[in-house]
């Protein structure tokens, strides 16, 4: 259910981004999905990754601080009102979010999926269950076996 | 305390006698070496001589030691303005050894050593040692640097003298620095708490422990109770501070004991004296002020009244572990490492016990000063450690918000705090540099 979501600190400065992106390339890592969440001094760089437990050898080894959370991956219908559909489930669950971000997974469809942060990934887990139209994702479903 | 006591052997030392001396008969051997030191000086240093002379001083007038308070002060700048040889009492015949500080501006000063000065000196730090505990069965890892800087021979000798096993690894090579930590089975190690503070971090990256490190034993920069709380929590060993300076001796000067409440100074070489640093004024026990040495035994460069610009007090009362030799309080600050901004004076000894004092971690830290429009601006930068990462922009915000909050509420100074990358604050192998001063005043 759970996705380990792994988080960077940046410096903000030109060129602070590609370094850690091209640990992870020479790795032979694959980026599944990412955000980047900027303020005026620093910024966090989340990602998933394929191998999460080598991304972050990969990345402490090139010097980075690596901080691994685990978020949800939800699914979202592709259509006006999709996600605040879901989001009316979370609130009805009580659950607040700390940040989101959304991607495609390659095979185009009528579905999106977004990531989402929540304080208590389990507690999320457990609230969503009376919610039939939010999907949580397995996580093989975006990273493979 | 006690725990720290029964941890530490500190098998006495004969050569550790002089410690206890009872203190008359140790102000009674000081004036003998006084009077003897000041009557060298006079015969044989020219400047020294001279400033004597123009104060109608001779030797003689050295009847108790209270009498030192009207001899001249000897400074840093004597020892350039006499380069390199021009303070020295000896001829080169007898001179065996010459150490020189790295000069940050200009020309070094030069230090010269008999052959009885460095026997002195591997006493000093033979008791150095004892007092933090060592002794015979001891490895000892010298990570002071070897060469012109003190560190390295003066604690090596001293070592040596004890009778433990050195290890004259020097400074630099931190992979190699903890693989022979473990490999040699080291009891002791010896360098500058900066240096130690990265061992740690890279013990903790290398996932490597300290072995049977007990002890460290470092100086040559001041740091902070706070700082050496968190040495001793994150690696376990009992941290000594110890104090010296070349112009006196180089290291052996004074060393904490196991009591760890303030340094023992080797006052039957070494005698003390607190001044108030604007005046010259001499302070009484217990106050605080500048650190005023005289070499009461040193052959080849007698020192007298050398200020030392280290800021500290003498503590009147007796270490309970016995030695009567006086203490010093662990110096934090230097009269000359403090700077100004908008009027008020800041220790960087200050900013770290802040920084200490909120988040969990050794920081690494840097204090850059800038002038923008004429106002001058305080930036400290910290950087980021997986302890106190977060995913949350607003955790690091409140990070953030808090040390600056703790600086301000030390300094009553608002300073901006940013977070920076970990490893991109220059590390130190020897003395750090914690304040980047580019106001160009």
């Amino acid at each position: 259910m759970k996705i380990h979501q792994l988080s960077l600190f940046l410096e903000n400065r030109p060129g602070q981004l590609v370094a850690p992106c091209r640990a992870l390339a020479k790795a032979g890592i694959d980026i599944v999905t990412s955000s980047l969440a900027d303020t005026a001094q620093f910024g966090i760089f989340r990602l998933v990754v394929k191998d999460w437990q080598k991304a972050k050898q990969v990345l402490e080894a090139a010097g980075s601080v690596v901080n691994v959370t685990e978020v949800l991956a939800i699914e979202v219908p592709d259509r006006p009102g999709g996600l605040a559909g879901v989001l009316e489930a979370f609130d009805r669950a009580a659950l607040g979010i700390e940040y989101m971000y959304a991607f495609t997974s390659g095979q185009r469809g009528a579905r999106a999926i977004c990531i989402f942060r929540f304080e208590d990934p389990d507690k999320a887990v457990a609230a969503l269950r009376g919610s039939p139209e939010v999907r949580v994702v397995e996580s093989e479903e975006i990273l493979g076996k | 305390m006690s725990e720290t006591i029964s941890d530490c052997p500190g098998a006495f030392h004969p050569s550790s006698a002089p410690d206890y001396l009872p203190i008359r008969q140790l102000r009674e051997l000081q004036l003998r070496r006084l009077r003897a030191i000041v009557a060298r000086a006079y015969q044989r240093v020219a400047l020294f001589r001279q400033r004597m002379d123009e104060r109608g001083l001779t030797p003689e007038k050295v009847q108790k030691l209270e009498d030192l308070q009207a001899l001249p002060f000897t400074v840093k700048t004597d020892l350039r303005d006499t380069y390199p040889f021009g303070l020295f009492a000896s001829p080169m015949e007898e001179i065996v050894r010459l150490h020189a500080s790295s000069g940050t501006t200009g020309k070094p000063i030069v230090v010269a050593y008999t052959q009885q000065d460095l026997d002195v000196w591997a006493s000093v730090m033979l008791r150095t040692f004892a007092a933090c505990g060592l002794g015979q069965g001891d490895v000892i890892q010298n990570a002071y640097g070897y060469g012109l800087f003190t560190g390295g021979l003066g604690a090596h000798y001293g070592a040596e003298a004890l009778g433990a096993t050195v290890i004259p690894i020097s400074g630099g090579n931190t992979e190699r620095q903890l693989m022979v930590l473990q490999d040699f089975k080291v009891t002791a190690i010896c360098c500058t708490p900066s240096y130690f503070v990265h061992l740690i971090e890279r013990a903790k990256e290398m996932k490597l422990d300290f072995g049977r490190l007990r002890v460290g034993v470092f100086g040559a920069e001041p740091w902070s109770d706070a700082m050496r709380a968190r040495i001793q929590q994150d690696s376990g060993i009992h941290a000594f501070d110890i104090y010296g300076l070349s112009e006196i001796i180089g290291p052996g000067v004074a060393s904490e004991c196991e009591a760890q409440e303030g340094l023992h100074i080797f006052e039957d070489h070494f005698y003390p004296e607190i001044i108030d640093s604007a005046t010259g004024a001499p302070l009484p026990d217990g106050s605080e002020g500048e650190l005023v040495l005289t070499t009461l035994s040193k052959q080849a460069m007698p020192m007298i009244r050398y200020r030392t610009r280290d800021v500290t007090a003498i503590i009147p009362e007796q270490c309970r572990c016995g030695r009567t030799v006086r203490r010093i309080r662990r110096i934090c600050r230097r009269s000359d490492d403090m700077f100004i901004i908008r009027g008020i004076n800041v220790f960087p000894s200050q900013v770290e016990t802040a920084l200490l004092a909120v988040e969990g971690t050794l920081p690494h830290y840097q204090i850059v000063l800038t002038r923008d429009k004429g106002l001058d601006q305080m930036e400290v930068q910290v950087e980021v450690t997986p302890e106190v990462f977060s995913d949350k922009i607003r955790a690091l915000e409140g990070l953030q918000d808090k040390l600056a909050r703790s600086i301000e509420h030390t300094l009553g100074l608002r300073v901006a705090v940013h977070l920076v990358e970990p490893r991109t604050i220059q590390r130190s192998e020897g003395k750090a540099k914690r304040v980047i001063d580019r106001r160009n005043i």
